[in-house]
């Protein structure tokens, strides 16, 4: 397999503009007669499939949920980013893109991060002209807040609710289009293979989730915009619903896995409280702009928060990065928590917490102030703990958050399958080894609104393609793996339900393969996992049938794939032997517990190539330059 | 604690429906409400019954697609919150609690507590959007917003789209929906072009989709678990009003070219 990034040559600045110059054009006559699948409608596959809607293509847009306005993006808290430097304090699409390729440790790819970060102006553009009702000064110019791993305020952002603003604005775009006839849209529809001919992506199956069918849509292109895996491990912020299904079996098929070990683990969110907890809530890393972050200095101590007397509290983010304090990048942040509660000094019931204190911020500003910048979580965190954040702290934990790692894209967003793009956090391509806070929204709607409708027309236009027949022998062939599927896990009929099975892998992976990983514990999972998932497939019990609504139906499907995509985590996880960014192994740190990297042997990105059931996938490499920001080890000291 | 739960199974928007009776034991108080019909749903696979059916996803407030009638309340007896944020301390040991999905002719019920809600994205795709077409934006900064419109906004905006309003309405309207909609964009700059033919637009479909009308009960108001205020339905009326008045307006020639 061959990794060609077709990143264009030329001065960093210059790229993306000759390239759109270099690209090929579809006539606007000849636009209609091209159609293109979306699967996903959150900001990258919203914004996606609005905009290609809008230059013409005929485009089919799915989803898992009711209606495309449901899509996870829409959980997204604190911010998105953009080098606007409206604040005068120095920020500039280059400081975005070296912030950006230092926040994601030397991970990433430079040429596709200064795109992003050049994207960022015009993102801010579109957003307002939809109407997103960003937060604002008095005098009407746009508001900014900071996130972590920065040293400006680029952040822009509507309440705690940016991504539900940003995302209701690609969804009236898309919803006009529906209106306009221009997209066709099948919500409580999942994709369950791709279809390959000719080794191009050609088309679909879904199942119809109301009624259970199988269908088939053939199309000139496929996008998939179906976001991250991180329920692999049971307990997440995700959505319930967030599934790997899409992009696994794009792998099966042939689609490069990159980076799978790269995972975010959030540092502020709420703690877990019993074994009946079914996902994890995250308080924005806004908040981490006047809270400020402790533990008892005292091992063991149970004493109330304000029976702690100032002199006893280990502000341990301001003690080891004065510079950026608590705006330490997530994983510097996280790892920091997991290893004050390892010492002990953990606090809550399980002793698995750590303080986010607002004490201080609202004797600064008062209460008012405080509440008109972030009301709403701290409702949302009164509502969950039944404790009142105003005049008791936070207490939060870290939990995942995102993945990083995704199918593997080159420059025009196409995997390894010719007409397969992958956009938004379904693909590997813009955070490294760890994302900075506000730059996910940033990256989907760079790439649903100015980057596929450019690359799609470049792929429609250079190739000649045959019109397929919905008879077509590999389109009844990937119809019947389906069918058999589901036929196969609801003939089961074992003793213990999708669920149990879930909470069981997502326990080993967090234990093994989650803040801290080791070469030992890595093993031991590779052999868990596989063991659990022969289990599954003889002792899982989905009951009902699948002529209907089944709701343990579609988990059952989506667990038996995070049991497949486990595997290759590890793996992955096992063979790059560095830390970096999100990515931290034991036996590679430096003497103050950093990550450290290997430079010489892992400067590069890994994609897995789907080698049969059961067989060792190969590993293969595409190198990293670093020509503008040069290699260092971080330093948020 | 221990429950006692009287809930709407049905099995297709077909076949006629009934209500169940299942217990729910041992419930902590710090579960969610969705994690306790996620405890009882693992009882029933286990008996080889099939789980209670209903939406959720983000569990944490946002995203809309959770929603139930509990005793008679949309989202339950807590204030501004969606059942995925109503804990179970807001309940007493030994209550009896009679959940039901959203009741309204424009939401059909498809499975147990499940609803067909597509009628609220056709009300969107009328008319509630800016026709801002990708890349032809000017600075987000060219055009000053007053704080204060913007803030009005954005408590318009804040809209989830759950149902609930229409759920409590005893006309079962989708006013407070369609008006949320309706003032966020009236009240910025970017939402003046279209702001007439928008609330025309909008109310067509809300009719088509056989909602029924406001009659000032306000229960939407207080069902509303993102608190978005009635106000927003007189600004939807004076625009709908103003509407009219203006009439269709042509140009002579055949418009600008």
């Amino acid at each position: 397999m061959e990794l060609k990034a077709n990143i264009p040559g030329g001065p960093i600045e210059k790229k993306w503009e000759q390239h759109r110059f270099d690209m090929k054009l579809v006539n606007p006559a000849n636009k209609r007669k091209y159609s293109v699948i979306m699967v996903g409608s959150g900001l990258a596959g919203g914004a996606g499939a609005a905009a290609m809607a809008e230059l013409g293509y005929q485009v089919k847009c799915f989803c898992y949920q009711d209606s495309p306005r449901r899509a996870h993006s829409i959980a997204a808290q604190g911010g998105i980013n953009a080098a606007k430097n409206y604040q005068n304090d120095g920020d500039s699409v280059y400081r975005l893109f070296y912030d950006t390729v230092k926040g994601g440790d030397f991970r990433a790819r430079e040429g596709n991060v200064y795109r992003l970060a050049e994207l960022s102006v015009n993102i801010i553009d579109q957003c307002v002209a939809q109407g997103v009702p960003f937060a604002r000064e008095y005098g009407g110019l746009l508001a900014n807040r900071s996130f972590g791993g920065a040293l400006v305020s680029r952040t822009f952002y509507a309440r705690g609710q940016t991504g539900q603003q940003l995302l209701l604005g690609a969804y009236q775009a898309l919803e006009r289009q529906i209106g306009l006839g221009n997209v066709e849209m099948f919500p409580r529809h999942e994709m369950l293979d791709l279809i390959v001919i000719d080794g191009r992506a050609r088309g679909i199956v879904v199942r119809d989730m109301v009624t259970g069918e199988i269908e088939t849509h053939l199309a000139d292109a496929v996008c998939l915009a179906t976001g991250g895996y991180g329920n692999v491990f049971y307990l997440a912020t995700y959505a319930k619903g967030c599934n790997a299904t899409a992009i696994w079996r794009a792998y099966k098929r042939g689609a490069a896995f990159a980076n799978p070990c790269y995972t975010q683990i959030h540092p502020t969110c709420i703690p877990v409280t019993g074994d009946h907890q079914s996902k994890l809530t995250l308080m924005s890393e806004s908040l981490r702009n006047d809270g400020r972050i402790w533990v008892p200095k005292q091992k063991g101590d149970r004493r109330a928060a304000h029976d702690i007397p100032e002199g006893e509290r280990d502000y341990y983010l301001e003690r080891m990065y004065p510079s950026y304090g608590n705006l330490a990048p997530r994983d510097i942040a996280s790892r920091a928590a997991k290893r004050v509660c390892d010492e002990g000094r953990g606090v809550g019931e399980t002793g698995f917490g750590v303080y986010l204190d607002f004490g201080a911020a609202i004797q600064r500003l008062g209460e008012s102030v405080i509440g008109e910048k972030y009301g709403n979580l701290f409702e949302m965190y009164e509502c969950i703990t039944g404790e009142n954040p105003y005049q008791v702290p936070m207490r939060i934990y870290p939990a995942t958050h995102y993945t990083m790692g995704g199918l593997w894209v080159d420059y025009n967003l196409m995997s390894t399958i010719p007409g397969l793009h992958v956009l938004g956090e379904a693909n590997f391509s813009d955070h490294g080894a760890n994302r900075l806070g506000a730059s996910a929204l940033m990256q989907g709607l760079a790439d649903g609104y100015f980057i596929i409708p450019y690359t799609i027309g470049h792929y429609l236009a250079s190739t000649k393609q045959e019109k397929i027949d919905p008879s077509h022998p590999e389109v009844k062939r990937a119809e019947a793996v389906v069918a058999e599927r589901v036929k196969r896990l609801l003939g089961i009929r074992g003793k213990r339900t999708p669920t149990s099975f879930h909470r069981e892998l997502g326990r080993i992976m967090w234990e093994r393969c989650g803040m801290a990983r080791t070469d030992a514990g890595l093993k031991r999972a590779l052999d868990e996992i596989p063991a659990l998932r022969q289990q599954f497939w003889q002792d899982v019990n989905v009951v009902g049938d699948g002529t209907s609504i089944n709701q343990s139906l579609e988990l059952a499907g989506r667990v038996a794939d995070f049991l497949e995509l486990a595997e290759l985590m590890c793996l992955d996880a096992l063979e790059r032997r560095e830390s970096c960014g999100g990515h931290f192994r034991e036996e590679f740190q430096t003497p103050d517990g950093e990550a450290k990297r290997d430079d010489e042997h892992f400067c590069h990105v890994a994609a897995w190539e789907y080698a049969g059931p059961d067989r060792r996938p190969n590993r293969h490499v595409e190198p990293l330059a670093f020509e503008h920001v040069h290699l260092t080890q971080r330093s948020y000291k | 604690m221990n429950l006692t739960l009287h809930v709407w199974r049905q099995k297709d928007a077909r076949t006629p429906g009934r209500f169940v009776t299942y217990p729910a034991k041992d419930v902590s108080e710090d579960m969610s409400f969705l994690e306790m019909l996620d405890v009882v749903n693992e009882g029933l696979i286990g008996a080889g019954q099939e789980p209670i059916a209903f939406d959720h996803d983000c569990r944490e407030g946002i995203c809309g697609t959770c929603g139930v009638v509990i005793n008679g309340r949309p989202h339950g007896p807590r204030d501004r919150t969606t059942v995925c944020q109503l804990h179970m301390r807001s309940f007493r040991d030994g209550d009896t609690l009679t959940i039901e999905p959203w009741r309204a002719r424009a939401f059909p019920v498809i499975k147990d507590l499940i609803v067909d809600r597509s009628a609220f994205d056709r009300i969107i795709a009328a008319g509630g959007f800016v026709s801002a077409p990708t890349g032809g934006a000017p600075d987000a900064n060219s055009i000053p917003i007053a704080k204060e419109d913007a803030d009005l906004a954005m408590d318009a905006a804040a809209c989830i789209g759950c149902g609930a309003c229409v759920a409590a309405c005893p006309n079962a309207s989708a006013m407070l929906f369609t008006a949320a909609k309706v003032t966020h964009l009236a009240l910025l700059p970017q939402g003046q072009p279209e702001r007439y033919l928008r609330v025309g637009r909008m109310v067509a479909q809300m009719d088509a989709e056989r909602f029924g009308n406001c009659t000032n009960h306000r229960e939407c108001e207080a069902a509303c678990p993102k608190a978005i205020p009635i106000e927003t339905i007189a600004r939807l009326n004076r625009d709908f009003l103003r509407a009219g008045l203006r009439g269709e307006r042509k140009a002579a020639a055949g418009g600008a070219g």
